[in-house]
């Protein structure tokens, strides 16, 4: 059975609205205009112990929906959750006893704390034992480089050197599944790298299960193995990274640098995107065209100074498959 | 049973040493409420001057227990926590929800350590400055008694730790109407008046008129000060004073009670319609 089961998952918000203006203003004491917003829409998955899933989504996808619901913070308008046997919002002391969460914009360390004494005091809220906490601690502190923030009032902290005290705090209690919502927004780019090894290094050695939610299309790259594209509260894939990719853009890039200025080319099945100078860009389809026949034939009719071939930017491919689902932000 | 309590422990002592550290705080408050003594203290004595007939209570006994007052002022729920507050302003309540704690043992735990390591300080030092320097300097009339005798002294420490328990579980019932108002400021304005007249904070409650007299007694907010005052010079003793305590741990349980209710209710509709 999957460690994580989530089935029809529905959740709709309902929200005041008012017309614009002071006689909205004055309407809206005596009327309220109650709009729902379905935040999920029957969003169904499983996931596996030590799985690694990227959530990804235009802004108010609902993707965080998701997670707080997982979290046991939100109780779904229907549908139901399962993780490891309970319903996180029915059972919600002995849920959040197991799992670990990090939100990117929130700090759940507190700010006029020190860090170690924001850890120590998580160990007694978690009840963790204290050797055991200890040789956590000691671990988590080498793993993500917090030696010397540990006596710093949390205020005091850098977001970056926050975002990595939050993520050991999130795991003194040594939980088998971890949520982060966002975890590397705002970050700089050696944080977001840190970030990253350390969320791949606890789910390939410890087998911590992760369920992560980015706009960084860099993070699902380095990270997840199977992600979620989840756009108007429904899910548009659920498919490897790679698999996605491939369906996303069907497309190759090839740069080539000419000893001399470009030749004029007129391949079948390949387009010219740039050509400059000495410098030129094509772009084709592998299924059709192969990389290796289409160099070497380039190679083989003019003198080729440097060569390399790129997948388009994952970015890219994202933002097409939003728009073809018609999943732009609303 | 230790291990259970753990978390609610390790909450009160964080918070308390953290709150302890705020000195200047501290120092400023205490030298406005031996202002705000003096003045009140002057304005009792006007007033028994002034008067015909004899008073329900002695000069000697108000001045004790406007000191004592003054001493313990932290105690009156004056408002909603502030860290609650601050979550409810920026929508974190929620978040405390991650926690694997009882919500409300949670915040009783710290909104005890809160008011208990701002009086500590403050009581210290008033008590050093009304009962042991005034005399010193010849203002002995106008100072801090001692207790009436040792039943008195330690019935009143026990009634006084009673008091930072009934003062947490009203402060609780704000936390709650700030969560579900989404903000402190409407629960802090209707709270502070209501805590200061009705224990006796304003004027002893032996100063109301005597028909009122025995129902303001036995409401909830007469165990801040009131009662435990009374048993510090004597007027409560015996099982009288035992009695104050008792309805001071009743009225306690029974807001406890309301305020889990409450708190359990509110969470349960901020589940439903997001944080």
């Amino acid at each position: 059975m999957p460690q994580i089961v989530v089935s029809d998952l529905t959740k709709h918000y309902r929200i005041a609205e008012r017309d614009a203006g002071a006689f909205g203003a004055i309407k809206g004491l005596f009327h309220r205009r109650m709009r729902t917003v379905e935040a999920l829409d029957r969003v169904s998955f499983s996931l596996e112990a030590g799985e690694l899933l990227g959530f990804i989504g235009p802004n108010g996808a609902g993707k965080s929906t998701t997670i707080k619901i997982l979290s046991g913070i939100l109780r779904p308008t229907s549908g139901e959750v399962v993780v490891e046997g309970l319903v996180p919002y029915e059972d919600r002391i002995r849920h959040v006893a197991r799992i670990g969460v990090v939100f990117g914009q929130r700090t759940q360390l507190w700010w006029d704390l020190p860090v170690i004494e924001g850890f120590d005091l998580l160990a007694a809220i978690y009840r963790v034992d204290p050797a055991r906490y200890r040789a956590t601690r000691d671990e988590l502190v080498a793993l993500l480089k917090l030696e010397r923030l540990l006596d710093q009032p949390v205020r005091q902290l850098s977001l970056g050197q926050r975002m990595r005290a939050e993520i050991a705090a999130a795991l003194l209690h040594e939980p088998k599944i971890l949520f982060l919502d966002e975890p590397t927004i705002g970050l700089d780019a050696p944080a977001k790298l840190a970030v990253r090894e350390v969320v791949q290094r606890l789910n390939r050695e410890k087998g911590v299960t992760v369920l992560l939610t980015t706009h960084d299309m860099h993070d699902i790259e380095a990270l997840a193995e199977r992600v979620i594209v989840i756009g108007h509260g429904r899910i548009l894939a659920d498919s490897p990274f790679e698999q996605l990719r491939a369906e996303g853009l069907a497309e190759r890039r090839v740069y080539i640098e000419f000893a001399e200025d470009a030749p004029d080319l007129v391949l079948a099945g390949v387009e010219v995107r740039a050509r400059e100078g000495r410098s030129l860009e094509l772009a084709f389809d592998p299924a059709k065209t192969s990389a290796p026949a289409l160099i070497a034939k380039i190679a083989a009719a003019h003198a080729v100074a440097d060569i390399h071939v790129e997948q388009p930017a994952i970015e890219e491919v994202i933002a097409r498959f939003y728009d073809r689902h018609g999943a732009g932000e609303a | 049973m230790a291990a259970v309590a753990s978390p609610y422990l390790a909450a009160f002592a964080a918070r308390f040493q953290l709150v302890l550290q705020y000195r200047a705080a501290a120092l400023a408050g205490f030298a406005t409420q031996c202002w705000w003594g003096a003045i009140k203290i002057m304005v009792l004595a006007a007033f028994f001057y002034g008067a015909a007939r004899s008073q329900p209570m002695s000069l000697e006994h108000a001045i004790t227990y406007t000191w004592l007052g003054q001493a313990f002022l932290i105690f009156l729920p004056w408002n909603a926590d502030p860290d609650v507050a601050e979550m409810v302003r920026t929508g974190a309540v929620a978040y405390d929800r991650l926690r694997p704690v009882d919500t409300y043992g949670w915040w009783y735990a710290r909104a005890v350590a809160w008011s208990a390591a701002r009086v500590a300080p403050r009581a210290v030092l008033m008590f050093i400055v009304a009962a042991g320097l005034m005399p010193l300097f010849g203002l002995g009339a106008w100072s801090l008694k001692a207790p009436a005798g040792l039943e008195a002294t330690v019935l009143f420490a026990v009634s006084m730790i009673g008091v930072a328990l009934l003062s947490a579980s009203i402060v609780l019932l704000i936390n709650v109407v700030a969560v579900a108002s989404m903000t402190d400021r409407g629960a802090n304005l209707l709270i502070a008046p209501f805590s200061n007249l009705l224990s006796g904070g304003i004027v002893p409650l032996a100063f109301f008129p005597g028909w009122i007299r025995p129902g303001l007694r036995l409401q909830p907010f007469a165990g801040l000060f009131d009662t435990p005052f009374r048993i510090y010079f004597g007027e409560l003793s015996g099982w009288a004073a035992l009695g104050g305590v008792a309805l001071q741990v009743g009225w306690t349980l029974a807001l406890v009670l309301l305020g889990r209710w409450a708190l359990g209710r509110t969470m349960r509709r901020l589940q439903v319609q997001g944080g």
